[in-house]
């Protein structure tokens, strides 16, 4: 539905974002096929940056309908209002997994965390029960893998007192 | 006649004491996951996808199968118990369902989601298990330039049928393409966007980015908007059982959902909205005493567009086993399943591993019986789940979601991966960007480049042949008028619009 917004028009931010990334996505797609071009020494039929080429066209087009439609503010649909906390709750979560994986800390300490972490972003106000659930699921899930399905989680210095 | 033989021995397979435990752990597991408010079946199989690793293909693809058909029916019960539907093709039911379960008929409107699921699913199936050798016949005639042009008739079907705009699903089938180029090129070998990262040399998992976007992008979502929206479970009163009335007011809708749903189903651009809305529609305007579909609820309106759904589900397998061709968000991860174990759906498939295709084919119409044998006295316990507390649901699904992603490949650039693209999915959603089309091009781009490069290395690099072959001449033409009618039709409304 293109109806023009009454009295206030507010720029379409989100939709310009978009089309920045959409560009910036066709540059760095263009560059490649062009440093790859440049290494070649053969031609041979349709080689491997032709499909880059055309992706990085298509996102250029998609990147001019995107602004285009972002600074008529057609396209633009409001988004709801948004309680942005408990999701940046569960991102923090997700990076100390990451972290914690990272420097060897183990699966089980790592999603006992993830586990307590969302709970708490969904709203429960007991996060040393919710560890603990955590940390039992956890430990079930990595006994499940480990002696079951013999595939190896990460380990950390409680998963090899597992054994 | 081949259809008779090769569903004989599908049912050889399927038979076997292995095969049907999976088959029934599929359908258990597939339900237990599919009833969770929220969770649609795409997302379901997606999470469930890392257990079947460890099983032989044809045991895990008919676990799959049971997964499928368990997640649907699971979808049904919520969409009637809490009019929470998981994705739009149970919108429909949700609309009768919900009424009549607040009216206390909750027992027949889940029995006749069930029955009429499970007389669409046998029908449907049959018609797959007919229509598919006849499709395979065809698929024989296609060249890789034919199959270049069905790739992006799938291309545009998907982006300009999800979403509300078609240019939102056109960008979000780009960033899936942009994904898809990713890794070291099949033909020559060379690293295409690896920036040195060993982990990226082998491309994007189908599996990380349909997890990321389906369970992590979702629990963002329904995170960021708590407390907005409040799910009210309703309790089943009274009897389970439909009566005589219910079987009498069910059965036509059910065979009318059907004949809708499987043959929009199979089409490349099928889909399950078109053929759910169509079905609660004419039930509607046949129905005698429309008042009722104001108030207490009726009970066509759950059975019809119930019976559409898994029709046509049914019927999005048979362009993905015949052609490889995935037309729904469900299907493209069932066709990350199959790739999983190096199978790659089409008409080779068929002549390669009969026994599995048939077996699975088999498997469905095991699965669906199921379905109605195992589900309906245990609805009960199904209903349990839906009081698992939220916080403790997410927090869940999100260890499922991590866990499976580091079992299949344990590494940290896995899972940051898997978490960039679960809050990408959390944005797109956000801003009315549909997440399927960009699975799809993940899977389809490096098939509909290697098909095209293949097409004009016959061609010697003319590019004209794409419209000599008149199958890839008609398939291109069909595309470029499903591109092009939305924006017209957009540009109609506009027209219209100042004309007033």
């Amino acid at each position: 539905m293109a109806t023009p917004a009454s009295g206030t028009r507010k720029l379409d931010i989100a939709g310009l974002v978009m089309a920045a990334i959409l560009l910036a996505l066709a540059g760095l797609l263009w560059r490649e096929a062009a440093i790859m071009d440049a290494a070649r020494s053969v031609t041979y039929g349709v080689g491997p940056t032709a499909a880059l080429k055309a992706v990085a066209i298509g996102l250029l087009i998609l990147s001019l309908a995107t602004g285009v439609s972002a600074l008529r503010a057609t396209g633009r649909d409001e988004p709801e209002p948004m309680n942005g906390t408990p999701v940046w709750i569960i991102m923090a979560a997700c990076a100390f997994m990451i972290a914690c994986l990272r420097l060897g800390g183990g699966f089980v300490p790592a999603t006992a965390v993830l586990f307590a972490a969302t709970a708490t972003a969904f709203g429960r106000r007991n996060i040393l029960a919710d560890l603990g659930i955590g940390l039992v699921l956890a430990t079930f899930i990595y006994l499940l893998f480990s002696k079951l399905l013999t595939l190896t989680l990460p380990q950390g210095p409680f998963e090899r007192l597992l054994g | 006649m081949e259809a008779l033989t090769g569903l004989g021995n599908g049912f050889l397979v399927a038979f076997q004491f292995n095969n049907l435990l999976f088959c029934s752990i599929g359908v258990l597991l597939g339900t237990a996951v599919g009833v969770l408010p929220g969770i649609g079946p795409a997302l379901t199989v997606a999470l469930l996808l890392p257990i079947t690793f460890k099983l032989d293909p044809a045991g895990s693809l008919i676990m799959f199968a049971g997964i499928y058909y368990g997640a649907m029916y699971g979808g049904s019960t919520t969409s009637i118990l809490i009019n929470a539907p998981g994705e739009s093709a149970s919108m429909a039911t949700a609309l009768q369902g919900s009424k009549m379960a607040k009216n206390g008929r909750a027992g027949p409107a889940l029995a006749t989601a069930a029955i009429g699921s499970f007389v669409a699913g046998t029908i449907a199936t049959a018609g797959i298990a007919f229509l598919a050798p006849i499709m395979v016949k065809i698929a024989l005639l296609f060249g890789p330039g034919d199959y270049f042009a069905l790739m992006v008739l799938a291309f545009v079907t998907v982006s300009a049928t999800f979403g509300d705009s078609p240019r939102k699903g056109m960008v979000s089938l780009f960033l899936g393409l942009t994904l898809g180029l990713i890794g070291i090129d099949k033909l020559t070998g060379q690293a295409r966007l690896a920036f040195g990262v060993p982990d990226l040399l082998d491309g994007v998992e189908i599996t990380t980015l349909a997890v990321g976007l389906f369970a992590i992008g979702e629990a963002l979502h329904v995170v960021s908007q708590r407390g907005r929206v409040d799910d009210e479970l309703v309790a089943i009163k009274g009897s389970i059982m439909m009566t005589a009335e219910d079987w009498r007011r069910s059965w036509k809708p059910w065979l009318r959902g059907t004949l809708y749903g499987f043959p929009i189903g199979a089409l490349p651009a099928g889909g399950a909205e078109i053929p759910t809305f169509l079905s609660y529609s004419t039930e509607k305007k046949l129905s005698k005493n429309p008042q009722e579909w104001e108030t207490t609820g009726a009970i066509e309106g759950v059975a019809g567009p119930e019976a559409a759904n898994n029709a046509s589900v049914a019927g999005t397998l048979v362009p993905l086993l015949t052609i490889g061709l995935p037309t729904s968000a469900t299907a493209a991860i069932l066709l990350a399943g199959f790739q999983q174990y190096g199978l790659n759906p089409g008409p080779l498939l068929f002549a390669e591993k009969p026994d599995l295709v048939w077996g699975l084919i088999a498997s469905l119409f095991i699965a669906n019986t199921l379905l109605v044998v195992l589900n309906l006295p245990l609805v009960g316990m199904w209903i349990q789940l839906l009081k698992i507390p939220t916080p403790w649901l997410y927090a869940g699904i999100l260890v499922f979601a991590t866990m499976g992603t580091i079992a299949t490949k344990p590494s940290v650039v896995e899972l940051s991966m898997l978490v960039g693209f679960g809050f990408i999915g959390f944005l797109m959603r956000r801003h009315g960007y549909p997440v399927a089309p960009m699975v799809v091009g993940l899977i389809l781009g490096p098939m509909a480049e290697s098909q095209l490069r293949r097409a004009l290395q016959i061609s010697l690099g003319d590019p004209m042949v794409l419209l000599e072959s008149p199958i890839s001449a008609t398939i291109l033409a069909i595309s470029a008028v499903a591109l092009i009618a939305p924006f017209a039709l957009q540009g109609l409304s506009k027209f219209k619009a100042s004309e007033d």
